[in-house]
């Protein structure tokens, strides 16, 4: 559990990289796939992310689970843009090929699954580079970036901290439900939903409690040592960029503008293979 | 040569409290001295620390009179940050303050904070780390480290800043004694390497005085009361009047009817001078009484060829075996992470063991539920922010109860007797909030007691606790093990409290049980104190340097004369 989605060290060129670069191309990358509905383009992305996913050397026990509940919301998006508005894709694409009547107003056409097709392309684009980027970019050299790219290091640091106690946090809950299952208060699967949910506070409580113990001598830890003197910080985990990351960026920026080129060169984001 | 830090006339008062805290301190301390700062809880002792680092009045703000000043200068002219960089704080939390994702980063947080240029940070992490001992771990996260690790991590933290001045509050706190003992050797090291001022604020005298110190500053009542030399304090009453435990062999030596004089050098029991008061030990030891050992005829928990382990082949526990007698008080020693936490995890069923059974008044509990066991087997918890969950004391100490389904008029009457055993039952309608530390504590054990348990299990009952609450803690659980005949055991590091409050020590070493027999024999044996991360109580060198033959035997009546002694004390009290 503790291992989900957390930062692994591993040796590839991927996580050799600054993580100012992987953050550029993260969002780069993310504002491309969610301004094009080119469908060349989204397969071009889709091809490329599961390839460098794969170089990354990430193991689908590092992922496995969040990609499960993603996908259970991928689903859960389509159905709801189908019952939301079953003929989006005949107002886009302007023509209205009906493969069959379901019910009432409800027709299934062509455009509508070819514009739903698109839309789950758009989440394959994305989810391997945001599993890529979070397991192969140390939390601290990932605030150091946010910090590099103007970003208040105060937030990024809020970060590093956040994942620096989140096992303490843990080790914490565990020893809590423990005491307090022993004193009888049920919290497995024996009890009702509606009792486990109110019982959650005989554990969340003392959790908060000795949480915000932790707080203050955290706080005090980190004034006795000088946090917050200057505007800036410098950072002991920073990378510096090398040639690998000025390549990285460069093929990032040169791909989005032809990206955007090629989607909006007929006026429009959407690749029309019905006229 | 002018003072590196100098109260004039300082008091000082908290915003929220109507009476000063501290009051009339003057203290000057020079630059390299190694001084030792001693008071009861509450004495004052760490806001005269807080006032050092700036965290007064910088985060606790107040009313100021008088001077104070850190190498010549204000610290309203300093600032925070300013005296950051000639005071540097080792705090007592060795988790809390570890703020770095790995090793290196934590050490490296005061630079990164001053703009220090990469390259430089890492060449003087490196020489801090070596310094301390930890360049090996420089890649490791908190989680991998043990606490002595982590607490050398925090000295490295503060001094890449090159500061003056070291502040060390509580370090022993959260320790077990060797390593505790292997820090006061290693601050000593800095001290005499970097020329380093060193202040140490503790109250336990004993162990902070393994190395040597310049001298003692006793604070008591925001005052302070004594500031002298260790050889000469310890020719005192001083300590014993404030409240703060004196070491053993002071103690001893004063049973004795010895007075204790500063020539004699009693800092240290290895090197003081013993010849003119050997006789009268050993003519105390020859009248003193030896204590009774009690013990019940019935099994109350037997544990059988216990065996546990996460991963086949990596045993974290195996070969346990033992029988924990009704109405005993038993403690389980060893050093951190050697297993005890397991052992009462597994006692209380949160882990099933892989191999060996757990017996209560032999039946074996492997079908109970942790529910079932809960109710015969109680847990208190190290802290009891821990437990808490109720708001009003009544509520929290009535929840075991009530989600058992017992009736509210039952509920009403056990819940009142137990609050009235625990001396809480004038507090049963305040806010838990409302209550000292102390007294939080008692209503964790309340909360547990109610629900009538055989064997009662606590977790470091008295960590962090001065003497006084110490005393007041155990004498409590004394008492409600012999009117209740309820069996006691006690997971601890704190050597005191097994030597003077139980019976039976159950030793745990990487997993094996390594001894179980009296305190007084597991803490005079070298082997066993060394395994165990444990350290051999001063009374034996005692009773070796004045030539007695048995010094476990000489333990033993200690503990019984000084056991004997506060019942007295106490009898007298509630007369």
């Amino acid at each position: 559990m503790s291992k989900m989605l957390a930062y692994e060290e591993k040796d590839t060129w991927i996580h050799r990289l600054s993580g100012v670069t992987k953050l550029i191309f993260f969002l780069l990358w993310c504002f491309t796939s969610m301004l094009t509905y080119d469908t060349r383009i989204l397969a071009f992305m889709v091809a490329f992310s599961l390839l460098i996913f794969k170089i990354s050397k990430t193991e689908w026990k590092q992922v496995g689970t969040v990609f499960k509940l993603i996908m259970v919301f991928l689903i859960l998006n389509v159905l709801a843009i189908f019952i939301l508005s079953p003929d989006h894709g005949t107002e886009i694409y302007g023509t209205r090929t009906v493969l069959f009547h379901i019910a009432g107003s409800y027709d299934l056409t062509k455009e509508q699954l070819f514009y739903e097709l698109n839309v789950i392309i758009k989440y394959f684009t994305v989810i391997p580079a945001v599993f890529m980027f979070l397991v192969t970019t140390n939390p601290s050299e990932f605030a150091a970036s946010m910090n590099k790219v103007g970003i208040s290091y105060n937030i990024g640091y809020a970060l590093a901290i956040a994942i620096r106690y989140v096992p303490d946090v843990q080790g914490e809950f565990t020893k809590i439900k423990h005491a307090q299952e022993a004193r009888g208060i049920e919290m497995s699967g024996k009890a009702s939903l509606l009792s486990r949910i109110k019982n959650t506070s005989a554990i969340l409580f003392p959790l908060i409690f000795s949480s915000m113990d932790r707080i203050d001598t955290v706080s005090n830890a980190m004034e006795l040592r000088g946090y917050g003197k200057h505007k800036k910080r410098t950072w002991y985990m920073e990378r510096k960029l090398k040639r690998n990351d000025y390549l990285t960026i460069g093929f990032t920026v040169v791909f989005t503008v032809v990206a955007l080129v090629i989607t909006f060169a007929d006026g429009n984001r959407f690749y029309n293979p019905f006229s | 040569m002018s003072p590196i830090i100098e109260f004039k006339d300082f008091s000082f008062k908290y915003r929220a409290q109507a009476e000063p805290t501290l009051r009339d301190i003057n203290l000057s301390i020079m630059p390299g001295e190694k001084v030792l700062i001693v008071g009861p809880s509450g004495s004052g002792k760490s806001t005269l620390a807080h006032c050092i680092n700036g965290l007064v009045p910088f985060s606790y703000t107040g009313e100021i009179n008088g001077t104070l000043t850190v190498k010549g200068k204000k610290p309203s002219e300093l600032g925070l940050f300013g005296l950051s960089k000639i005071v540097g704080t080792v705090l007592q939390d060795t988790d809390g303050q570890f703020i770095g994702l790995t090793v290196a980063e934590d050490i490296a947080f005061a630079l990164e904070n001053d703009m220090t240029p990469q390259e430089e940070m890492f060449a003087k992490v490196d020489e801090v780390a070596e310094m301390v001992d930890v360049k090996r771990l420089l890649d490791h996260a908190p989680g991998e480290l043990s606490g002595g690790q982590k607490q050398r991590v925090s000295m490295a933290g503060v001094m890449v800043d090159d500061v003056e001045i070291l502040l060390f509050d509580e370090p022993l706190a959260n320790l077990d004694p060797a390593t505790g003992k292997r820090a006061i050797h290693m601050i000593d090291q800095i001290q005499k390497k970097k020329k380093t001022t060193i202040l140490i604020i503790e109250h336990r005298l004993e162990d902070a005085l393994y190395r040597d110190v310049d001298r003692i500053v006793v604070v008591g009542n925001g005052r302070i009361v004594a500031d002298t030399t260790p050889d000469e304090l310890l020719a005192t009453n001083i300590l014993e009047e404030q409240g703060i435990r004196e070491p053993f062999y002071i103690a001893a030596l004063k049973h004795a009817g010895c007075t204790i004089s500063a020539e004699d050098q009693p800092q240290h029991i290895e090197t003081m001078h013993i010849e003119k008061y050997s006789q009268a030990v050993k003519d105390w030891f020859g009248k003193a009484e030896r204590k009774e050992g009690k013990k019940g005829s019935e099994s109350a928990l037997k544990v059988e060829d216990l065996y546990f382990s996460y991963e086949e082949g990596k045993p974290i526990l195996q070969h346990i075996h033992f029988d924990i007698m009704e109405g005993e008080m038993v403690s389980i020693v060893g050093k951190n992470g050697a297993g005890k936490s397991t052992l009462s995890n597994l006692i209380c069923g949160f882990y099933k063991p892989v191999r060996g059974r757990i017996l209560l008044n032999g039946q074996d509990m492997a079908p109970l539920s942790i529910k079932e066991r809960g109710e015969k087997i109680g847990l208190v918890m190290q802290s009891p922010n821990q437990m808490i969950s109720k708001p009003m004391i009544f509520d929290e100490v009535a929840l075991g109860l009530k989600v058992r389904g017992v009736p509210e008029e039952e509920i009403r009457e056990r819940v009142n007797r137990t609050l009235k055993i625990c001396g809480l039952y004038p507090f049963r309608n305040w806010p838990v909030s409302a209550l000292s530390f102390g007294q939080k504590k008692r209503v964790s054990i309340a909360s547990i007691l109610v629900m009538d348990p055989r064997v009662l299990i606590l977790d470091e009952p008295t960590a962090g606790q001065d003497y006084r609450h110490y005393t007041e803690i155990m004498e409590f659980l004394k008492r409600i093990n012999e009117e209740f005949h309820i069996t006691i055991i006690m997971i601890t590091h704190d050597m005191h409290l097994m030597l003077e409050y139980t019976d039976r020590a159950i030793v745990i070493a990487d997993g094996h049980l390594i001894a179980d027999d009296t305190p007084a024999k597991v803490l005079t044996s070298e082997a066993i104190a060394d395994k165990a991360y444990l350290k051999k109580t001063s009374l034996y060198d005692l009773a070796v340097n004045c030539g007695l033959e048995d010094p476990s035997e000489f333990v033993e009546r200690f503990i019984a004369y000084e056991r004997k002694n506060r019942r007295e004390k106490e009898d007298a009290a509630h007369v």
